[in-house]
């Protein structure tokens, strides 16, 4: 085990390259619904556990098939409305499961990342030959569903090993959800010439901690997002921000939080002469053209000593 | 240590659950449901009557609200039964007022201690819901089964019996189940359930002993897990009522009827500072014109003839 992940460089948020976002914008936003699939009775794996509950825990299973059955196609209107396409968090083994959900969502041209192939298989405990072949099935299922070619990665249940991040790069993902550490994109420490990034996710501004951990109404957080969004904006003048929504049709996809969360996307919609809606591979593909060379200059300025 | 091969293996990925008790459905593909005297949204409300032992079950699976001190807890014992003192009368004042007819679960444990709290439930016209023997009468995975169906079978037959009612509904204590729980409901006679959350309208489970229908169970907008788990306050608790009546009555003009359900616990939105929030927000909806205020075996009933 190390102390320090060693997985980026130490750079400060002043004085960074320019990022500025195709056609002038000065943030990217990017939504980012989770489509889950979570196992009734999955094997256990030691180091943590899947339902707090004895097999068949319904309450915890029925809380999350509610994003599937309901929630989803909810969140999906609203969606169309304001002519956002999602960046999807997605277990992939939904492929399988629910491909009526994926088929409209690839119809609409959203983007597809891996979320692993259930979150309820945990990276915990996997040998790095498990955890690649996991990473390897769950790029093959999208592609085999979808035709897209998988461009980030989002650990299932955000359970992560030492190797993650380096057997993203070799499997030619772009992007990592994983770190939480900035609000614009960076290059990863990797060997060889990979150009894998951070992307920034925002787990503070996703609904499961807003809702689940911090315990706010739906109005709260709609304000949170706003509030949010107009910082990130401002800053975005100085140098390009991305702004991500990450969500859970599960919770967001309530019957009581859809007007506050409207109220959010009305907000963005209304900025848009200052902002790229994209999706994440996107966001992605542009910065390893044109932000990723300078941030490497830059963030190598700051190595500590003896680096 | 890393984990076994098979840990890679996945039996159930497949279309569909990865289970037999119902198949996936979009809720937005679904028949239309049309209420009577066309109203937009069947407000259930739900009263739950809960009796917890002041010597909490040691199983695994303890409900929420059950003794959490050592030995004795006065404090938790108390603070519950003065639902059913204190708590539940206020309730019953504010459904009288706005003639609101509601549905009762109850632990056969309440029926029997407290007669008399269970004859102002019925003589009211509102609809007993079984609940188990008591809040330590939980089913969960891994127990007995032939324990598992006495426990049940004793709740429903000591509600029927002192109820005159046919108790046709039912919810889990900690709505918790076993793999075997809808079949020992269906033999039991019991034609709904409302411990799954995954829904906004009925669905049907099916066992081998028969289907019970599944109502719409609202965890996310009960009270006690909003004021009193997530600690949100009660003007909090109310907007978010009407913002989900609200959506609902704007997917009624395309999809059909939808269901509220509101689940109440007396010793939380019973306590005298909150209890004018519960009038408020039940004056709001009643008084919209849009809702039909009705039991989970009316709205089941009228559900399922409309499913044919």
């Amino acid at each position: 085990m190390k102390a320090d992940p060693n997985l980026y460089g130490y750079w400060p948020y002043i004085n960074r390259p320019k990022i500025t976002w195709p056609g002038g914008k000065k943030l990217a936003f990017w939504l980012a619904p989770n489509i889950e699939f979570y196992e009734l009775d999955p094997p256990a794996n030691p180091n943590r556990k899947s339902w707090p509950r004895p097999y068949p825990d319904i309450t915890g299973y029925s809380y999350r098939d509610h994003g599937n059955r309901v929630g989803h196609w909810r969140l999906m209107e609203m969606m169309d409305e304001f002519g956002i396409r999602g960046s999807v968090s997605l277990s992939t083994a939904m492929c399988q499961h629910h491909p009526e959900i994926i088929e409209a969502c690839n119809q609409r041209k959203w983007e597809f990342f891996s979320h692993g192939i259930y979150n309820t298989r945990y990276t915990y405990g996997m040998s790095r030959a498990q955890e690649d072949a996991m990473i390897k099935d769950s790029i093959q299922t999208v592609f085999e569903a979808t035709g897209q070619k998988v461009r980030g990665y989002l650990a299932p249940a955000l359970t992560h090993s030492e190797h993650t991040i380096e057997l993203l790069a070799e499997n030619d993902i772009w992007y990592s959800c994983d770190l939480f550490q900035d609000d614009q994109p960076q290059p990863l420490k990797i060997e060889g010439h990979k150009k894998l990034i951070s992307m920034p996710y925002s787990l503070e501004v996703n609904d499961h901690y807003a809702f689940n951990v911090y315990g706010q109404s739906a109005q709260q957080y709609s304000d949170l997002l706003i509030r949010h969004f107009d910082q990130l904006l401002e800053e975005g003048g100085d140098s390009g921000t991305v702004m991500c929504i990450p969500v859970h049709a599960y919770l967001i996809g309530r019957a009581h939080r859809m007007g506050p969360f409207r109220q959010v996307l009305e907000h963005i919609a209304a900025h848009k002469d200052d902002v790229w809606i994209s999706t994440a591979a996107e966001i992605a593909a542009y910065y390893r053209d044109h932000c990723y060379d300078a941030a490497l200059e830059s963030i190598a300025s700051y190595r500590k000593k003896g680096e | 240590m890393t984990l076994p091969e098979d840990y890679l293996s996945y039996p159930h990925r497949k279309h569909g659950m990865d289970h037999t008790l119902y198949p996936y459905s979009n809720l937005f593909e679904r028949k239309a449901v049309h209420w009577p005297e066309s109203k937009t949204v069947a407000l259930w409300v739900t009263v739950c009557l809960e009796y917890f032992p002041l010597v909490p079950n040691d199983g695994p699976v303890r409900a929420p609200g059950a003794m959490v001190t050592p030995y004795p807890d006065y404090r938790t014992y108390t603070a519950r039964e003065y639902g059913n003192r204190v708590g539940v009368f206020r309730i019953l004042k504010v459904l009288d007022a706005l003639g609101v007819k509601a549905s009762f679960p109850i632990n056969a444990a309440i029926a029997t201690r407290y007669p008399f709290l269970l004859d102002e439930i019925t003589k009211r016209g509102h609809e007993v819901v079984g609940h188990g023997v008591d809040m330590n009468g939980v089913s969960a995975g891994g127990m007995d089964p032939a324990v598992e169906a006495a426990q049940i079978k004793e709740a429903l037959d000591v509600l029927r019996a002192n109820s005159g009612q046919p108790v046709k509904g039912w919810l889990s204590p900690a709505r918790s189940e076993s793999e075997n729980t809808f079949s020992i409901l269906a033999k039991n006679g019991v034609k709904y359930c409302c411990d799954w959350v995954n829904d906004d309208m009925p669905y049907t489970m099916q066992t081998p002993s028969g289907n019970v229908l599944s109502m719409p169970h609202t965890y996310e907008l009960e009270d006690r897990h909003l004021l009193t788990v997530l600690g949100q306050n009660e003007e909090t608790y109310q907007a978010q009522i009407m913002n989900a009546f609200s959506l609902f009555t704007q997917e009624s003009k395309k999809y059909g009827g939808r269901i509220l359900h509101l689940s109440l616990t007396p010793y939380v939105i019973g306590q005298a500072w909150r209890i004018k929030t519960l009038k408020e927000v039940l004056e709001r909806l009643v008084k919209s014109g849009h809702v039909w205020t009705a039991t989970g075996d009316e709205i089941a009933q009228y559900w399922q003839a409309g499913q044919d």
